[in-house]
C-alpha cells in the first residue's frame, strides 16, 4: 500500500542551505545500513533471480551458466504438465481460500468482538492456530487425513458407520481440498485479529445514532460496520492473496505435489525444479512467472478495491 | 580447528574484559568511549579473520604442535555409536604417526549435503567428506572430490558397491553397505504352504504374485509393507531394483545420456504396472508407519525392507524371522548397493595426509566396530568374520549373500539428483492411479531435458 501523503516526510520549507544540507548527509547516513541491508539481501536476490531466469545455470556445475532466451519460458508453458497444474492447483487454491478465509474471519471477529463473559477465551482458541507453526500444524493434519485417522472416525461415527473412509490426500479428488480445508483453519485466526481491530476503529456512536433511527442489525452491519471496515477489507485482501499464493509448506510437509500432481503449486515447482533438481535457471524462470502474476493480481486488486472519490 | 577456535574465543574475552575495564573508568568520557568503540570494531574484525581461518581449517593448517591438521566432516551427528567409532579411529590415528592431526565435525544428516555444497561454493571445504554413495558422481562432476588412490589391494579387497567409481576412477570407498531382503516369519510361509524361497532359487513373479494373494486370502490386510509411506532418496533406492528385475533401468547406462527406451520402454512398463496392481489389489498400502513397525506386530506377513530393521525383527521375531531375497522378475533378483563413503575433496593440500588416514582407517577391526554398532554388512571378508552378525553362520549372514549376488549400485552420473527425483515422483503418481506409459514417458522427458541442459554432463 503506498503510503498517505500527509504522512511523507516533508523537508521544511524555510531553512537555509547548509542546515538542509547538514540533515541530508545525516538522513543518509542514518538510513545507510537499512539500504545497504535492504539491497543486499533483496534488491540484489531479486534482480540476480530475473537474470537466472533467462540462462541455464544450475545449482552445481562445473559449466559456467549461459544465456538461453526465453527457453525456460517456453519449456514452462510447452513442455512441462506438471508446471501447468501447478498454475491450475495455485488459482485454484487462491480462488478458495481468499474468499472463505477472509468472510470466516469476518464472521468469527463480529462473534468474538462482543461484550460476554469468556470471549477473550475464544479469541485465543481461534488464534491458538496462527501461532503454532504451520509443519508442527501440517503434520498433525497428515495424521487426521488418514484412512484411519480421526477425521474419518469422527465422520463415521457421526453417520453412524455410512461413511466410507478415503485417505484424504492419497486420492486426487480431494486431497487439494483438504489443504484448503486446514489452511484456512490455520491462519483464520490472524485475519480475524486484523478484522477485529478494524471492528474495534468505528466509533461506539455511529451504533448509537444507528439505534435512535431504528435500524436492523442487518442495516447496521451493510452500512456502519462494512463502510468503516474497508481499508481492513482492502489489506485482508491482498495479504490473504499473496499468503495463498505462495502456498508451500502444506504441500512440502503433506503431498509433495502429490498424488498424481494434484497438489503441486507454482512455489512448490520452483522448489522442486531449482534446488532438488538442481536448475537453478528453471527454478528461477518460474518464480519469475510466479512474482509477475502476483503483482498483476495484486495491482487489479488494487484498482477495484482503491477509493472512489 | 581447535586452536583456532580457542583463539577466537581469546579474542572475545579480551574483547569483553576491555569493555568491562573502560565500564569502570566513566568519569573519562568520550575519548575513552570512542576507544571502546574501536577496541569492539578491531575485535569483531579480529574475530571475523579467526572465523575465516577456521572455515579453511581442513585445507592444512600448521596447528601448534607442529601437525598439520586434516579436518573430515561426517553426517553422523546425533548418532552416537557411529561417532564413537570415528572417535576410536581418529584418537588411534593421532597417536600412532607425528604428522597429522585428524579433527572431527559432525552434521545432521538431513542438511548435511546442503552443508558441503554451500562449502563447496565458497571454498571452504574440508579435506575429509563422507557422502551417500549415489551423490558421488554428481559431486565428482561438479569438481569437489579428487580422485581417491587409495591402494589397489585395499579397494579390491572391499565390496563392489562400497567403492564409489565414476567413469573409471574410484573417489570413494565406504566401510560398509547395506541391503535390502523380504522379512517373513517361518510360521506365517508354512502355515500357508508357501515355498520359502533361497538365493539360488528366489521366487519368480507368478510364486510371489501368488504367494500375496494367499496371504491376502489369509486374513492380512495388505500381505507385504513395501515402505511406500516413506519419501526421499527410499523410493529410488527400494524400487529401481524392481524395474531392472523386471528389465528396466533409471537411465541408458551404456551412453548415459537418455531414459528413452530404459524407463518407458515395455519391461518398465511392465515393472510399473505390476508396482501399480500392488496398491490396487491391496496387497501393499502406503499409508502405514515409516519402519518395520507392522511386521513386528504381524500386521504384515512380508516386509520388503533393510538390514538396519534386521536386529529389532530378529530380537522380537526370534528364529521365526527369515531373511529372504526379493523375487526374480525375470532378470535376475536385484537389491540396491552403494552406502555412506569417504572422499578426499579436491582442493585438499594434504591429500597425502587425507589418503594416510583413510588407509589407517580401513581395517577390519573398525570395520567391524561399524557393523556392529550400525547393523549394516561390513565391506571387507576379515570384518565380518569379527563382526557379531555378518560372520559365516552368524543370524544376519545372510545379507552378505544378498549384497554380493545381487546388489546393483544406482546409475553412477552427476544426473542422479534428477533421475532419483523424477522417479520418486513418477512411481508415487502411479501408485496413486496415473497413466502408466504416460507418466513414464513425462518422467523420460524431463530427465532427458536435464541432461540435455546440462551438456550431457561430460558424457
Amino acid at each position: 500500500m503506498p503510503t498517505p501523503v500527509s504522512e511523507r516526510p516533508h523537508p521544511p520549507i524555510r531553512r537555509k542551505p547548509a542546515a538542509i544540507r547538514s540533515e541530508r548527509r545525516a538522513g543518509v547516513a542514518m538510513a545507510a545500513p537499512a539500504l545497504l541491508l535492504l539491497a543486499l539481501f533483496l534488491a540484489v536476490p531479486v534482480i540476480l533471480g530475473f537474470v537466472l531466469a533467462f540462462t541455464n545455470a544450475r545449482l552445481i556445475s562445473p559449466n559456467p551458466p549461459r544465456f538461453v532466451g526465453l527457453d525456460n519460458f517456453i519449456r514452462a508453458f510447452v513442455d512441462d504438465p506438471t508446471f501447468l497444474h501447478s498454475v491450475v492447483n495455485t488459482f485454484v487454491f487462491a480462488l478458495f481460500v481468499v474468499p472463505i478465509q477472509a468472510g470466516l474471519g469476518l464472521l468469527l471477529a463480529i462473534l468474538v468482538n462482543q461484550r460476554l463473559r469468556g470471549v477473550t477465551l475464544f479469541r485465543i482458541i481461534f488464534f491458538i492456530p496462527v501461532v503454532t507453526s504451520i509443519v508442527v500444524v501440517s503434520i498433525l493434519w497428515k495424521f487426521m487425513y488418514q484412512q484411519d485417522g480421526l477425521i474419518n472416525s469422527f465422520l463415521d461415527t457421526v453417520t453412524a458407520g455410512a461413511w466410507n473412509g478415503v485417505a484424504w490426500l492419497n486420492d486426487p479428488d480431494v486431497a487439494l481440498g483438504a489443504i484448503i480445508v486446514l489452511s484456512i483453519w490455520q491462519a483464520v485466526g490472524f485475519h480475524m485479529v486484523i478484522w477485529l481491530s478494524g471492528l474495534q476503529t468505528i466509533p461506539e456512536e455511529l451504533y448509537e445514532a444507528a439505534e435512535m433511527d431504528g435500524a436492523s442489525p442487518w442495516r447496521k452491519f451493510a452500512d456502519v460496520t462494512w463502510p468503516g471496515l474497508r481499508p481492513t477489507m482492502v489489506f485482508v485482501l491482498i495479504t490473504i492473496t499473496i499468503a495463498a499464493l505462495g502456498l508451500f509448506v502444506q504441500i512440502d510437509v503433506m503431498t509433495q505435489g502429490g498424488p498424481v500432481d494434484s497438489t503441486t503449486t507454482l512455489v512448490y515447482h520452483a522448489v522442486r525444479k531449482g534446488f532438488k533438481e538442481q536448475e537453478m535457471g528453471y527454478g528461477a524462470a518460474i518464480s519469475l512467472i510466479f512474482f509477475i502474476a502476483v503483482l498483476l493480481i495484486a495491482l487489479v486488486q488494487q484498482r477495484l478495491t482503491r477509493e472512489k472519490d | 580447528m581447535t586452536t583456532d577456535l580457542a583463539l577466537t574465543t581469546t579474542a572475545w574475552q579480551r574483547s569483553g574484559s576491555g569493555a568491562s575495564r573502560d565500564g569502570e573508568a566513566p568519569r573519562k568520557g568520550s575519548t575513552m568511549k570512542h576507544r571502546s568503540l574501536a577496541a569492539m570494531v578491531a575485535a569483531t574484525a579480529a574475530g571475523a579473520l579467526v572465523l575465516t581461518g577456521c572455515g579453511q581449517a581442513g585445507q592444512g593448517s600448521v596447528n601448534a604442535d607442529g601437525k598439520t591438521e586434516l579436518t573430515m566432516w561426517t553426517h553422523s551427528a546425533g548418532n552416537p555409536g557411529e561417532i564413537a567409532v570415528y572417535d576410536q579411529i581418529i584418537s588411534d590415528y593421532n597417536a600412532s604417526q607425528d604428522d597429522y592431526v585428524v579433527v572431527r565435525e559432525d552434521f545432521p544428516q538431513e542438511s548435511y549435503n546442503d552443508s558441503v555444497v554451500a562449502a563447496a561454493a565458497s571454498g571452504d571445504l574440508p579435506c575429509l567428506i563422507d557422502m551417500d554413495g549415489p551423490i558421488m558422481p554428481n559431486w565428482a562432476w561438479s569438481g569437489y572430490l579428487q580422485e581417491l588412490k587409495l591402494p589397489e589391494k585395499l579397494t579390491d579387497s572391499l565390496l563392489p558397491t562400497a567403492v564409489g567409481t565414476y567413469q573409471d576412477k574410484i573417489y570413494s570407498a565406504g566401510y560398509w553397505d547395506a541391503a535390502l531382503s523380504i522379512f517373513a516369519r517361518k510360521s506365517v510361509l508354512d502355515a500357508n504352504r508357501i515355498r520359502i524361497p533361497s538365493i539360488e532359487e528366489p521366487w519368480t513373479r507368478e510364486e510371489f504374485d501368488a504367494a500375496l494373494e494367499t496371504l491376502k486370502a489369509a486374513g492380512y490386510d495388505t500381505p507385504i509393507d513395501i515402505g511406500a509411506e516413506d519419501q526421499g532418496e527410499w523410493w529410488s533406492y527400494a524400487y529401481s531394483p524392481i524395474l531392472q528385475s523386471f528389465g528396466g533401468d533409471q537411465i541408458d547406462r551404456d551412453s548415459y545420456l537418455t531414459a528413452e527406451g530404459a524407463l518407458n520402454g515395455p519391461e518398465a512398463v511392465e515393472a510399473f504396472t505390476w508396482f501399480q496392481e500392488l496398491f490396487t489389489q491391496g496387497y501393499a498400502g502406503n499409508a502405514g508407519t515409516i519402519g518395520n513397525q507392522e511386521f513386528v506386530d504381524d500386521q504384515v506377513a512380508l516386509s520388503y525392507t533393510g538390514v538396519w530393521n534386521a536386529q529389532a525383527a530378529l530380537e522380537e521375531v526370534g528364529d521365526d524371522l527369515l531373511i529372504l531375497p526379493p523375487p526374480d522378475f525375470g532378470h535376475g533378483p536385484k537389491i540396491g548397493g552403494g552406502s555412506w563413503q569417504w572422499g578426499i575433496t579436491a582442493d585438499c593440500v594434504d591429500a597425502e595426509g587425507a589418503r594416510d588416514y583413510l588407509e589407517f582407517s580401513f581395517n577390519d577391526d573398525y570395520i567391524a566396530a561399524f557393523s556392529d554398532s550400525q547393523i549394516v554388512i561390513p565391506a571387507t571378508a576379515g570384518a565380518e568374520g569379527l563382526s557379531e552378525h555378518f560372520g559365516e553362520g552368524d543370524d544376519l549372514h545372510a545379507f552378505v549373500e544378498l549384497s554380493q549376488q545381487f546388489a546393483l549400485a544406482r546409475p553412477a552420473t552427476p544426473a542422479y539428483p534428477v533421475i532419483s527425483s523424477t522417479f520418486e515422483k513418477a512411481a508415487k503418481d502411479i501408485m496413486n492411479g496415473a497413466d502408466v506409459q504416460s507418466t513414464l514417458d513425462n518422467a523420460v522427458k524431463d530427465i532427458d531435458q536435464n541432461i540435455e541442459s546440462n551438456d550431457g554432463y561430460g558424457f
